[in-house]
């Protein structure tokens, strides 16, 4: 059905010389996709160049951002954007594939439609109106119980203990899960809006794979006495695994590049994570709050580096993603 | 639908270009632009000329115009004599106003000004004083309750000449934070919650009980932030004013260029945390696809804010030029030239 | 699911042990209980901008630039213009290179430069918008300066993706029989796509058009370092112009009460435009199919 027309043999001489103008035409502008591809490429290695080459594989393990020195090394960014991404997901994915299965499974067609559209608008909601509500209405919550925790005398060992642990640079299990800080904004901030704003990429998958397994499926282990419970978990889950995994890592390549709303709530810290309510910072938020500025070559090529990862990164997680959709999914969803 | 929807992309273009005679784009410094926003409104009621300033930092603005993105930028801090040579042209440094740089703070229930001193704030910027009921701080401050919440210290996350400033400041009172820190407009900050302009740090201070940030003077005002006094060389603890600011510029020998730091001024009356503002631009304005007529606007603009303009600069907190660097400032217009040819 | 449920009544209950019965009422309420977890974020946020930033939708929200940092009053005018003059210059670009591109993926499956093309589109919809910024400043503002051109340009390069995609799917889903029909007249190829399989299939792009504006139109991390901003309102687009998102963006980290009032504003008009094309994106799409 994807074959499209055949060209007749017996075609005018006159027509296939249009033919031939428009297939240039649509060519020329198709290739626009290539070149917008090869500049990108072209620009961020240039530019990204003179870091890579003064840092080498330093500028990805090293842990010293300086401006004023001139060192740069992206392990803690790296670090940031891994840690964030990841936490999201673990938290999403349960979350997003319940949500799947309510809309293909459990509610009735009235209510799927309108839910599975809701779900679908959170994709559409603006990275910075994410970071407005974060800041607005979430930072002032969490900020709240942190404020209280602080002023809570039984609290004060711990806090003394891990105050300590923190200034020699370093963090223990209990003291990572201490607050660090009071104003909300933080690692954990980042982490919730970076969950609620790829829920809906492994939801919408995941709908759309699960609505795909076979009736068969379903009404075979029904007629065994099945309930609905042991149906999903043993022939829906396991039929439709293959393309959700493929939906988890869209969520993953949307994740690791989310620039605004990341920047406005993590705090910006470009020390090594000691606490999950401490300030950190994540790859392309540093792009955002530094590139505006970076003036001299090593620093602004430093960013530019960043880029480039980031561009490399996105790149091969969406291949996985892509690879795994079109390989393991059953036929029918392409 | 795509016909009328080009046709009307022509239109807005033609209009477009036809009231684009006389405009302007600046970048840079947060740290003025509550004045410049009131004085570019008031300038383009006065001539219609208009102005878009973006606060997007000092240290965007410098690299904006060595990148000649825009026709000045803004910056609290001079260029240093690297970046004026990594510039294409000669950059010129014009001052406009002298601010105040100020600690900030959250504290419900503490209702006096507390004292600072400089030491002090390094340390709460190194993460060695960590609570507000700290020995060090209550010392400073007898007779004031200080909660036992820790400080949550706030800071910027763009290249800032407040930072520049501040750090210059801290620089010169603590060797500790020379050698772990420095001074620049951007730093490996030891410890801190980073935002994006004055603006922004002004925002979390706001927003976050137990929170301490350094602002212009103008944003703690505007936001009815509570902010601190800072001991001064003389060991006199001043609170920030138009009158300590111009106070920080009295004795400080002035160069031709302008460039120079006021931070922990001599003068017994002065506020430490001082700075002048600067505009910054090419000597010689013809390059790239600029006309004359711009450049003539550009001129002018910087003559009326150094003149007609300082006239906005005390209502909103920040303080006049004196009489001797007005003059200066005289000077360095007169020094502007397109192709050569004298403005 | 209607025929599970029918199935599922119609089975003597009393074969099932009370294990399995709790358990799968269990779970069928944690799975309800989640997916009010997913919904809720996307209702809190409308409502909260709803109260928030509804007051502050007036006429001088519309027609007014924002006041001198510290005064009251002022509306973003200067956003919602360069907003709509960016993304209809986007649109430009986008229709144009996207539905060549869907054109040239669906009906030119063996040229040899179609594998290549189908590839790099799809490498593009991953990339993170900040890093089409970054291309976007090398490549023509430190040439020609920041202006809403240079943004336009990053936006309507994000939506080429999206465009080249709905606009391959749906031009599949012209029957053959069509295309055949057209060429046996003796048209040539290009008539038939023009004129015959391309207005078939206008429904279908037009969503993938609304869809791929949807997307860019809140889009502020590629226009930071392009478009730049604007205090005025400026329809010039070889220089700098505002955007929602940008005045978003500033006011909500902003310390100021005027600025928070109309980041919140923006964003109810943003978020309500965008979720209204959406809507009619969705529309579009079920009527065609």
């Amino acid at each position: 059905m994807s074959e499209p027309a055949h060209r007749p043999t017996t075609r005018a001489a006159l027509s296939s010389g249009s033919d031939r103008v428009f297939q240039v035409l649509i060519l020329a502008l198709a290739s626009v996709i290539v070149l917008v591809f090869v500049l990108s490429v072209y620009q961020l290695g240039r530019e990204a160049w003179p870091a890579l080459h003064t840092f080498g594989w330093h500028f990805f393990t090293g842990r010293t951002w300086n401006p004023v020195e001139g060192k740069f090394g992206a392990a803690s960014m790296i670090a940031g954007t891994l840690v964030t991404s990841l936490a999201a997901l673990v938290i999403s994915v349960p979350l997003a594939v319940a949500s799947a299965l309510f809309v293909a499974e459990y509610a009735p067609k009235w209510l799927a439609n309108p839910v599975g559209y809701l779900i679908e608008l959170l994709a559409a909601v603006p990275s910075v109106v994410y970071g407005l509500w974060a800041l607005f209405v979430i930072a002032p919550v969490l900020g709240r119980w942190q404020t209280a925790y602080f002023l809570d005398p039984a609290n004060v060992p711990t806090l003394t203990r891990c105050n300590q642990l923190w200034a020699e640079g370093q963090t223990s299990l209990q003291c990572f899960f201490v607050p660090s800080g009071a104003g909300g904004r933080g690692l954990a901030l980042a982490v919730i809006i970076l969950t609620v704003m790829i829920l809906p990429y492994t939801a919408s998958v995941a709908r759309d794979v699960i609505r795909l397994v076979p009736a068969d499926q379903r009404e075979a282990m029904y007629a065994l006495g099945a309930t609905k419970w042991e149906v999903i978990s043993r022939a829906i889950l396991p039929y439709a695994r293959a393309g959700i995994l493929g939906g988890v890592i869209l969520a993953l390549g949307r994740a690791l590049g989310e620039t605004l709303a990341v920047a406005m709530v993590i705090g910006d810290s470009q020390e090594i994570l000691k606490s999950l309510w401490g300030n950190a910072s994540t790859v392309a938020s540093v792009i955002a709050n530094q590139f505006g500025d970076a003036q001299e070559t090593l620093h602004r090529s430093s960013v530019v580096a960043l880029g480039l990862s980031l561009f490399a990164l996105s790149v091969i997680v969406n291949f996985a993603a892509r690879l795994i959709i079109a390989r393991l999914t059953p036929k029918g969803l392409q | 639908m795509k016909k009328s929807f080009l046709l009307g992309l022509t239109l807005m273009t033609a209009v477009g270009t036809a009231a684009a005679q006389t405009n302007l784009t600046g970048a840079g410094a947060s740290f003025p632009f509550p004045l410049y926003s009131k004085m570019f409104a008031e300038y383009k009621k006065a001539t219609g000329v208009d102005v878009n300033y973006q606060a997007v930092g000092s240290g965007a603005g410098q690299k904006q115009i060595t990148e000649r993105t825009v026709d000045f930028a803004g910056s609290d801090n001079p260029m240093s004599d690297e970046a004026l040579k990594a510039a294409p042209a000669k950059l010129l440094h014009l001052p406009t106003a002298i601010g105040a740089v100020v600690p900030a703070y959250n504290l419900p229930g503490v209702t006096v000004p507390l004292k600072f001193t400089g030491r002090v704030l390094a340390d709460i910027y190194l993460g060695k004083i960590t609570t507000w009921n700290d020995k060090a701080l209550a010392a400073l401050n007898p007779g004031v309750t200080l909660p036992p919440l820790p400080i949550m210290v706030a800071r910027r996350s763009d290249g800032s000449g407040t930072t520049y400033v501040f750090s210059d400041y801290l620089s010169k009172v603590s060797s500790e934070w020379k050698s772990r820190v420095g001074v620049g407009n951007s730093l490996q900050w030891p410890t801190g919650t980073g935002a994006k302009g004055n603006d922004g740090v002004a925002g979390i201070v706001k927003s976050t009980p137990g929170a301490l940030g350094y602002v212009e003077l103008v944003y703690a005002r505007q936001n009815r932030l509570p902010f601190g006094s800072v001991q001064n060389r003389a060991g006199k603890f001043v609170l920030a004013d138009n009158g300590p600011a111009s106070a920080a510029a009295q004795g400080v020998v002035i160069p031709a260029d302008t460039r120079v730091s006021l931070t922990n001024s001599a003068n017994a009356d002065a506020y430490p945390i001082t700075s002048f503002t600067y505009v910054i631009f090419y000597q010689d304005q013809k390059y790239g696809n600029r006309t004359e007529a711009q450049a003539k606007a550009l001129k002018a603009l910087l003559g009326w804010m150094t003149t007609t303009g300082q006239g906005y600069n005390e209502a909103l907190d920040y303080a006049r030029l004196p009489a001797n660097v007005a003059s200066k400032a005289r000077g360095i217009l007169n020094t502007m030239t397109y192709g050569g040819k004298k403005l | 699911m209607m025929r599970a449920a029918a199935v599922t009544s119609a089975r003597p209950a009393a074969r099932l042990s009370p294990v399995r019965r709790v358990k799968n009422l269990l779970m069928g309420a944690l799975i309800l209980l989640a997916t009010l977890l997913v919904v809720a974020p996307l209702i809190l946020i409308f409502v909260y901008l709803l109260r928030e930033g509804l007051g502050a939708l007036n006429l001088d929200f519309f027609t007014r630039t924002p006041a001198p940092e510290g005064e009251a009053g002022g509306g973003l005018l200067n956003a919602i213009a360069g907003s709509l003059e960016m993304l209809a210059m986007a649109s430009v670009i986008g229709v144009l290179v996207g539905v060549a591109g869907g054109i040239f993926l669906a009906e030119y499956p063996r040229h040899p430069l179609m594998p290549t093309v189908r590839m790099l589109s799809d490498v593009l919809a991953g990339i993170p918008a900040i890093v089409m910024g970054l291309v976007a400043y090398s490549l023509i503002v430190l040439r020609f300066g920041f202006s809403g051109l240079a943004g336009a340009l990053a936006l309507g390069f994000l939506m080429i993706p999206i465009v080249v995609r709905t606009t391959e799917e749906v031009l599949k889903l012209v029957p053959l029989s069509v295309r055949e029909a057209g060429l046996s007249l003796g048209l040539p190829q290009w008539v038939v796509i023009l004129n015959i399989v391309l207005p078939a299939a206008a429904g279908g792009i037009v969503t993938g058009v609304m869809l791929a504006l949807a997307r860019v139109a809140g889009e502020a991390a590629p226009l930071l370092f392009t478009a730049f901003g604007n205090s005025s309102v400026n329809l010039d687009p070889t220089r700098p112009m505002s955007a929602l998102p940008l005045e978003i963006y500033r006011g909500a980290t902003s310390a100021y009460d005027e600025n928070q009032r109309l980041a919140k504003a923006g964003a109810l008009l943003l978020i309500t435009l965008i979720f209204l094309t959406s809507l009619l994106a969705r529309r579009a799409s079920r009527v065609k199919r």
